[in-house]
């Protein structure tokens, strides 16, 4: 376990360099200079060595790579130039928007999605199953974003239960605000629900068909205690995994659904840099949005060893 | 070939997929010849139209024919996304058959490349292009690309490496073709079904994520009609006009569902052992 550990983590390490490498080549190398990009070709010349000074460009890449990923790690990630204040502290701000919204999503996707995923595996090729399989199918092939504005149009242009966007802010109240992330929360978690349930009912069907279930079963335990007491717990390993893959697809969701809620969450800030063209803010975003992605898939990985010991064996695949 | 179809016909999931399929190809084909009207044509004095007679799905807010500018943007969709997927399996299987054929360090290279890649969602690669070149439908294509490159040599590796252990490919070795003829020759035929379906979940994803980053403008740039950039539009215009917040959606929902099934039915025609418990 320890040397599986110390490989992924490695890995893990490894993986977090060459995404910063790419990034700091992307967007400080490949343009040549970034402050003329940021400041457009109308620049004055003396703002432009003023930003430039700003951005250390005088440096050699090489040490602005060091001093930029050295300050990262000390949670200093500069200043954003549009906004003159340090990018720690906008991301501080937004995230409080954000994570919520995609934790929300998580726990109604998994809510939903294993029983309803239980369920069809337990009533297999009847009605029930098939009705879900069917739902599910259409689910999955619909955007979150427009469900997100079908939901606008019923839950706030028609019954005005909701606002049609913006967020009412943690300070005034924990319930107003939870109710402005409510809808986007739906709007992320339906297609996850759907990839969720359908995975969750064909590792349940397979499980159903192993020894150890018959063996309970000859023991005396009826179908559903037999499925409740030893199956899903079994076939929950290849429904972590799929969690762990689709959360970059929960992370670009959140994005787009910051967007059309007007949201201001990290994905908002993302786009108002690129308007700004801030690349000090894009570059830093997206470096912590990709290393998020990387290391949740690492926790996954971990908790799948811990969970399937067969796993760690060292191999991939 | 007629044999597969023969028994497609037979197979629900692959005759409903491919019929939407088709009608969604047929119909941006068409559009190259002939709209109701041209799809950048404005006529103010009849803008936010119901669907009528003359307008069969309403006009938008400059007075645009919405069912002339969904066919343009079907052909916009269809063309980013299969340009995309064919980028993502140009690099994807070979880099999976390498993978596969040679094991060892490369395979160790090749399957860590890959999880690199997926730390970025095609959005974030989006981003990035269009924060250095400003946005356009080559963004979608290069980003939704980068993306599939890792899920084409995750799936033909997969595949390949039982092929590998064969007695066919004993047989090639001892007559003295070497890795990549091998791959060529008798690999990639050999996993070509997995590779089709895949292929064919993929081109779903892509439309979706192609709508995505239209809807965000970093895609497809107007006056070029998009599903994405419609719906973004239509969001404007949701109290006066909410029947334009449907059809694109719609439209949207609709192709994926078709590809969805499409793959379904195709992973059941071409490869019974595939077959997914029903």
């Amino acid at each position: 376990m320890a040397i599986f550990f110390l490989r992924r983590a490695l890995t893990l390490f490894a993986t977090l360099v060459a995404t910063s490498i790419i990034v700091f080549l992307v967007l400080e190398v490949i343009p040549g200079d970034p402050a003329a990009v940021m400041l457009g070709v109308n620049a004055q010349a003396d703002t432009l060595a003023a930003l430039r000074a700003e951005m250390g460009l005088d440096l050699p890449a090489t040490e602005r790579y060091f001093n930029w990923t050295l300050g990262l790690l000390q949670g200093d990630m500069g200043n954003s130039y549009t906004y003159g204040v340090p990018v720690s502290e906008l991301v501080a701000e937004r995230v409080v928007v954000s994570l919520p919204l995609a934790l929300m999503a998580i726990v109604l996707s998994t809510v939903i999605a294993i029983p309803v995923g239980v369920l069809a595996a337990a009533r297999h090729n009847k009605p029930t199953d098939l009705g879900v399989m069917g739902v599910s199918q259409i689910a999955v092939a619909i955007p979150n974003f427009w469900f997100a504005i079908l939901l606008i149009l019923l839950f706030a242009v028609k019954l005005q239960w909701f606002s049609a966007g913006g967020f009412a802010g943690w300070e005034n109240g924990f319930w107003g605000a939870l109710k402005s992330l409510l809808l986007p929360a739906v709007a992320l978690a339906l297609p996850q629900a759907a990839i969720l349930a359908r995975v969750t009912r064909s590792s349940v069907l397979e499980i159903m068909g192993e020894d150890y279930i018959r063996t309970a079963r000859a023991k005396g335990l009826g179908k559903s205690s037999a499925l409740w007491r030893h199956g899903v717990r079994n076939a929950l390993i290849p429904v972590i995994t799929i969690m762990g893959l689709q959360f970059s697809f929960l992370l670009a969701g959140t994005i787009i659904i910051e967007n059309v809620f007007y949201l201001p969450g990290l994905g908002r800030l993302i786009f108002q840099a690129i308007a700004q063209r801030d690349l000090i803010v894009v570059k830093d975003l997206i470096v912590l949005l990709a290393g998020t992605v990387v290391v949740v898939n690492f926790i996954v990985d971990m908790l799948y060893a811990v969970l399937d010991p067969r796993l760690r064996g060292g191999g991939h695949g | 070939m007629g044999e597969i179809f023969k028994k497609g016909l037979g197979n629900r999931s692959f005759v409903i997929g491919g019929v939407v399929t088709i009608i969604f190809i047929l119909i941006a084909g068409i559009s190259l010849l002939w709209t109701p009207y041209p799809f950048d044509e404005m006529t103010i004095a009849s803008k936010l139209k119901t669907p009528s007679g003359d307008h069969w799905l309403g006009t938008d807010h400059f007075g645009r024919d919405v069912f002339s500018m969904m066919m343009v943007g079907a052909r916009n969709s269809i063309v980013v996304s299969l340009v995309a997927v064919s980028i993502g399996a140009g690099f994807g299987i070979p880099l999976g058959a390498l993978a596969a054929a040679r094991g060892g360090w490369v395979d160790e290279a090749v399957m860590r490349f890959n999880d690199f890649t997926f730390a970025f969602p095609a959005l974030l690669s989006a981003v990035m292009i269009t924060a250095l070149a400003g946005p356009g439908a080559v963004n979608s294509i290069i980003a939704i690309g980068i993306f599939n490159v890792p899920v084409f040599a995750r799936i033909t590796r997969g595949a390949a490496l039982p092929i590998w252990k064969r007695e066919y490919i004993m047989a090639a070795r001892v007559s003295g073709k070497g890795p990549v003829q091998i791959s060529i020759e008798h690999v990639i035929p050999n996993i070509a079904s997995v590779l089709i379906v895949q292929a064919t979940i993929q081109f779903a994803l892509a439309i979706i994520a192609e709508a995505g980053l239209s809807y965000l403008g970093l895609g497809t740039q107007p006056p070029n009609p998009s599903w994405g950039k419609m719906l973004s539009e239509a969001q404007t215009f949701m109290f006066l006009a909410p029947h334009l917040a449907l059809f694109p959606g719609m439209a949207i929902a609709l192709m994926v569902l078709g590809l969805n099934l499409l793959g379904d039915g195709l992973r059941d025609v071409l490869d019974p052992r595939l077959r997914r418990q029903r």
